[in-house]
Order: C-alpha cells, then sequence, then structure tokens
C-alpha cells in the first residue's frame, strides 16, 4: 500500500476555491483567522480583493456571509466546524437556514481525527446540529475527489450548504470519472448479508472492514453517504430489504449523525437492525489522530464486530 | 427642510405609528414602544433617502435596509406599506398564521424587506456584508441598518463594526435608536452601553449625535453621512420609546406588550388628532 495516495479534505477544499475562483469572478471567500489552517491560503494569494479574513469573530462572519449572498454574491465562509457550526450555529440557523440563502459553509478541522488539539477542537457534533436546520444541506466528503467535486456542486446549488472536511490526510478512494451528484448515495460494492453504510473517512475504513468480513466468509455491501441531508432514503432501504442487517460508520458523534439519519430513514420505512459505528456520545482526548480513531473504535476492526453484532440481530 | 416638507414627514410618520398600532394591536402581541421610536428615521429614510422601487423591491441596484432590531418589524412593515410595497390593510394581519407579516423580519416572505432579522446583533453583519458586497461589484448602493441601544450589548455588533471600518465601508449607516429602555429596564440599570457615540468612534466610525425625532437632524445627518469617505457612519439618535401615544412614552412595560382595546382606542384617538392638525397645516 505504499503507493496509497494521501491528502487530507481540507487540502482539496483549498484547492477547489482556487480552481473554482478562476471561473466564477463572483466567488468570495470568507475565513475567520485559520487561512493557512482551513486552507483557503491558496485562494487568499490567488485572489487578494476577493478574500476577506474577518478575524476571530465567526458570528459576525456568517451572518455577514449572508449579508453578501443577499446582495448576489457567491459565498463560501470557512472556519473549524467547531467554530462554523459550534460557535456560529445561530447565525448558521437564522441568517443562512431560516433565509434560505445559497451561502457555502467550508467546515474544516471536524471530527476527532483534529488530533493533538484535543476535545475543544473536536467537533463530534456539527453534523447533528446542521442536520436539525430546515432545508440545510450536509456534505461529509471521503477523499480528495469526493472532496473537490462537492465544492463545485455546492458553488452550483440553489441553497445552503455545510461541507465538512477533515485535517488529517487520507488515502484517496475515487478517480476522477467519479460521478458525485448532491443527494446521491453511493454503492461501492455488492453484499448479501450485511451493509456498512459510512461517511467521511470512515468509507476508507469501511472498504477495509469489508475486506476482513469476507475473510470470514461475510458478504458486505458497502455504501457511501456522502450527503447526509437530504439522506438518500431509496440506496438505504434497498440495502435494508436486500442485507437485513446494518452498520453506520462516522467520525461524529453516534448521537444525530449518520447514524441517527439512518434509523430515522430505517424505522420508518424498514425497520431493520442496525449499529451505529462512531463517537459514543463522549468527548475526544489529545492524541496524533490515528491513535485517537482507534482508541474512540472508529477502525475497520471495530466495524466488523459491529456488523456480526448486526447480523446476529438479524430475525 | 422647508416646511411644508417637515409637515409632510411628519404626516406619514403620524400614519406610519397608527399604522404600527393597527398591527400590535390586532396581532395581540408585538413591540410598539420600539417601533413608534423608529418612526420618524424609518419615514425619512424610505421617503426622502433611500434611492428604490417599491415595483421592483429586488431590483439590483437599489439601496438596502436592515433592521438590525427586528423585534420593531412592525414600524418596518408599516413604513413599507405606506411606501406602497404592499396594501396599508394588510398591517391589521401582523403575526396571523394566514399574513407575510412575520413577528420579525422575513426577506422571503414580505416584499421590501432586504434581510431576515430579529436575533439581535445579526442584522448588522449583515449590512456590512451587503455593503461589502457593493463595493466589490462597483456599485453605488448604500445600506443602512438600525440597532437598538440594548442591542449593542450583542458582542456581534462590535465584531460587525471593527470590520466595517478596517474595510472603510463608507457606503454603510448605522443608527442607534437610543430610547434608554429594554426590556428589563433601563439600559443602564441592565448593563449600560453608554458611552455609545465614544465606542463606536473607537471602533472607527464616523460618528453623529441627534434627536431622532427631528427631521432636520435627520436629514443632516444622512447628508453628512454621504460625504464621509472612508469610513461608515454611525448616528447615534436620543429618542422615545412609544413616542406618540402618551402613555407608551418612555415606559417600558411597552416595550413588548398590545394595547387593550381602550388603550388603542385611546392611541388611535392621540394620533388621529395630531394628524388631523397636521393636515390642516398641509391645506392651509
Amino acid at each position: 500500500m505504499a503507493d496509497v495516495v494521501k491528502k487530507a479534505t481540507r487540502d482539496s477544499y483549498g484547492a477547489a476555491l482556487v480552481e473554482l475562483g478562476a471561473k466564477n469572478p463572483n466567488l468570495v471567500v470568507l475565513d475567520a483567522d485559520l487561512a493557512a489552517a482551513t486552507k483557503t491560503g491558496g485562494f487568499k494569494k490567488a485572489y487578494p480583493d476577493r478574500f476577506f479574513d474577518c478575524g476571530i469573530a465567526e458570528g459576525n462572519m456568517i451572518s455577514l456571509a449572508a449579508g453578501l449572498t443577499a446582495a448576489g454574491k457567491l459565498v463560501f465562509a470557512s472556519s473549524f466546524a467547531m467554530f462554523a457550526a459550534g460557535r456560529a450555529f445561530e447565525q448558521v440557523r437564522n441568517a443562512v437556514g431560516y433565509t434560505h440563502l445559497p451561502v457555502k459553509i467550508g467546515a474544516t478541522h471536524a471530527g476527532l481525527s483534529v488530533g493533538e488539539d484535543g476535545a475543544t477542537h473536536q467537533c463530534c457534533e456539527d453534523i447533528g446540529l446542521m442536520r436539525t436546520i430546515p432545508g440545510m444541506t450536509i456534505i461529509n466528503p471521503a477523499d480528495d475527489v469526493e472532496a473537490r467535486k462537492a465544492v463545485f456542486a455546492a458553488a452550483e446549488f440553489d441553497g445552503p450548504v455545510y461541507m465538512r472536511f477533515g485535517r488529517l490526510a487520507v488515502p484517496t478512494l475515487f478517480d476522477e470519472s467519479y460521478d458525485f451528484q448532491i443527494g446521491k448515495g453511493v454503492q461501492l460494492a455488492e453484499g448479501n448479508d450485511v451493509t456498512i453504510v459510512a461517511t467521511g473517512l470512515m468509507v476508507g475504513e469501511a472498504i477495509k472492514a469489508r475486506e476482513l468480513l469476507a475473510n470470514d466468509g461475510i458478504s458486505a455491501r458497502l455504501i457511501n453517504i456522502h450527503t447526509i441531508k437530504p439522506i438518500d432514503k431509496d440506496i438505504i432501504i434497498k440495502a435494508a430489504q436486500e442485507t437485513g442487517a446494518i452498520v453506520t460508520t462516522e467520525e461524529h458523534n453516534i448521537i444525530g449523525g449518520l447514524g441517527s439519519a439512518v434509523c430515522e430513514v430505517l424505522s420508518e420505512a424498514c425497520p431493520t437492525p442496525v449499529i451505529r459505528n462512531g463517537v459514543e456520545d463522549t468527548f475526544g482526548k489529545s492524541a496524533p489522530a490515528l491513535e485517537v480513531l482507534e482508541y474512540f473504535g472508529l477502525t475497520a476492526q471495530k466495524i466488523v464486530a459491529q456488523a456480526k453484532q448486526a447480523i446476529a440481530m438479524k430475525k | 427642510m422647508d416646511d411644508a416638507k417637515k409637515t409632510q414627514l411628519a404626516v406619514t410618520a403620524t400614519r406610519v405609528r397608527m399604522g404600527i398600532l393597527e398591527g400590535v394591536y390586532n396581532a395581540k402581541s408585538g413591540h410598539p414602544g420600539g417601533s413608534l421610536s423608529i418612526a420618524d428615521y424609518l419615514t425619512y429614510l424610505y421617503f426622502e433617502e433611500m434611492n428604490i422601487d417599491p415595483k421592483n423591491p429586488k431590483w439590483a441596484d437599489r439601496d438596502r435596509f436592515v433592521l438590525s432590531k427586528g423585534h420593531c418589524a412592525p414600524a418596518l412593515y408599516s413604513v413599507l406599506a405606506h411606501r406602497g410595497y404592499f396594501p396599508v390593510e394588510h398591517l391589521s394581519t401582523l403575526r396571523k398564521l394566514s399574513s407575510n407579516l412575520q413577528g420579525h423580519p422575513d426577506m422571503k416572505g414580505t416584499p421590501g424587506v432586504d434581510m431576515s432579522s430579529g436575533s439581535l446583533g445579526q442584522g448588522i453583519s449583515a449590512a456590512v456584508g451587503m455593503a461589502l458586497a457593493g463595493k466589490l461589484d462597483k456599485k453605488d448602493f448604500r445600506v443602512y441598518t438600525v440597532l437598538g441601544d440594548g442591542e449593542i450589548q450583542e458582542g456581534q455588533v462590535w465584531e460587525a463594526c471593527m470590520f466595517a471600518a478596517a474595510k472603510k465601508l463608507d457606503n454603510l449607516v448605522g443608527y442607534v435608536d437610543n430610547n434608554n429602555l429594554q426590556i428589563d429596564g433601563t439600559v443602564e440599570e441592565v448593563n449600560s452601553p453608554y458611552p455609545i457615540p465614544e465606542k463606536f468612534a473607537a471602533f472607527g466610525w464616523h460618528v453623529i449625535e441627534i434627536d431622532g425625532h427631528d427631521f432636520d437632524q435627520i436629514e443632516k445627518a444622512l447628508a453628512e453621512a454621504k460625504t464621509v469617505k472612508g469610513k461608515p457612519t454611525m448616528i447615534v439618535a436620543k429618542s422615545i420609546k412609544g413616542k406618540g401615544v402618551s402613555y407608551m412614552e418612555n415606559n417600558v412595560s411597552w416595550h413588548g406588550s398590545a394595547p387593550k382595546q381602550e388603550q388603542y382606542e385611546i392611541g388611535m384617538k392621540e394620533l388621529g388628532d395630531a394628524l388631523a392638525a397636521l393636515e390642516v397645516q398641509v391645506n392651509g
């Protein structure tokens, strides 16, 4: 696996913005003193007249993004997930959600994989927060290709979008022919015994988990849900009907995120055992990212165990 | 300003006040006090100052207005109705399920509302964003926003002010309605924002102090704001909460409560009498 290309989705976000800036002179990028970390710095360098650093004032940045958008600009506003969704929740809710202005929020450093900075910056609640805002679209890309395609799709999308990117370099899973459509889940592999529904950096772990399950004679279907809202109900219901057991995996609290969303779909349409892999309603810890992910059970091995648990629950 | 113009503005502002009372009375809820205190300024803005077209409320080059103290929506709605954005009769539907006049301004539903607002501190940030868009697109439109004196306790107001001054947004004019009262009491009792002008000046704004019920001073301040280059302007206006309805004036209990029928009738009579007296002046 030495030839695996790894890239953090925050880098993909930054690169996509630069590319988008060349095509669209109406694009404005905002940041809150984190341009070096969110990777909007590339856009800042390329288009200094269309980049505005709002300083450490995320609430103002989000409402200001709404004002810019109301006056016709295409705006990507960036900060860490903790501050974009957490600190500025009410600004997102009222100035972006309620108005349904097509503001794009690029939230980086989401989840545990922030690593050493620890719990104050490891936001595992953002999907839950954003999911409760009516009309909000939430995209959680798995790799470089998906992240860049998500940015381009969001730019064209007529509505508010919350995009979630990571700090940790993750393997590139898809090639440029990958078909990305907002709201459309992607079946990455066939399977009959159980379905792994994964999002974000856990898609990589889910691919490994599927191989481990195969070694044990278990055929696991694999679905990538990049758009957590609106969620692709059809692909989930079909998987539940055909495999009868689901395990979800996400770098987020198991309350409020992908696991919850899948349970909501299935409890109403096709009651099915669902085991949720993710952060089990706890705060993170400081350590290198991979150690933290392992400590909290966001690993292929844990997904395997949970998949077997889900299969055992089948009637 | 000549007397005829001043009288005409007073006539319009009085009608606007009657519309405020009409709305809040019929809704049996709402914020009459702070609505009445900004009626004169909003009347001047919409009838004299702003470059707008009520028949084309989404006109890209229009001046923008954001009511940062969004709870005073009854004043905005009344001004918009009297300016021709929608029928004055709609004012009595305020806060009703079938109405497009929400308790706080909703840009999606109400013609002429440039930004939804109501969560204090956010409106000014949105106004700053609009002013920045104007600069980026090299447009001449100006952006106006109105804040409450209690609202400026919100930290976001100062985040927005810092940014607006740093970006030299001289196409932005703020207005603090300093009626000295907020829900829990006087602004000093609650958490004093004083001295207000000095604070905005320290944040890099051009500050003008006026009487918010004096059309001459409003006109001069807005004209002065147009001459200021390289910084936004904040008009800090002393005003009377509940202005125009005797029992509401300077009485904090009218911040967020509606008049009963008898009180409504007294208020409408006072305003009606004031209107009649002004119309005598107009008609000579």
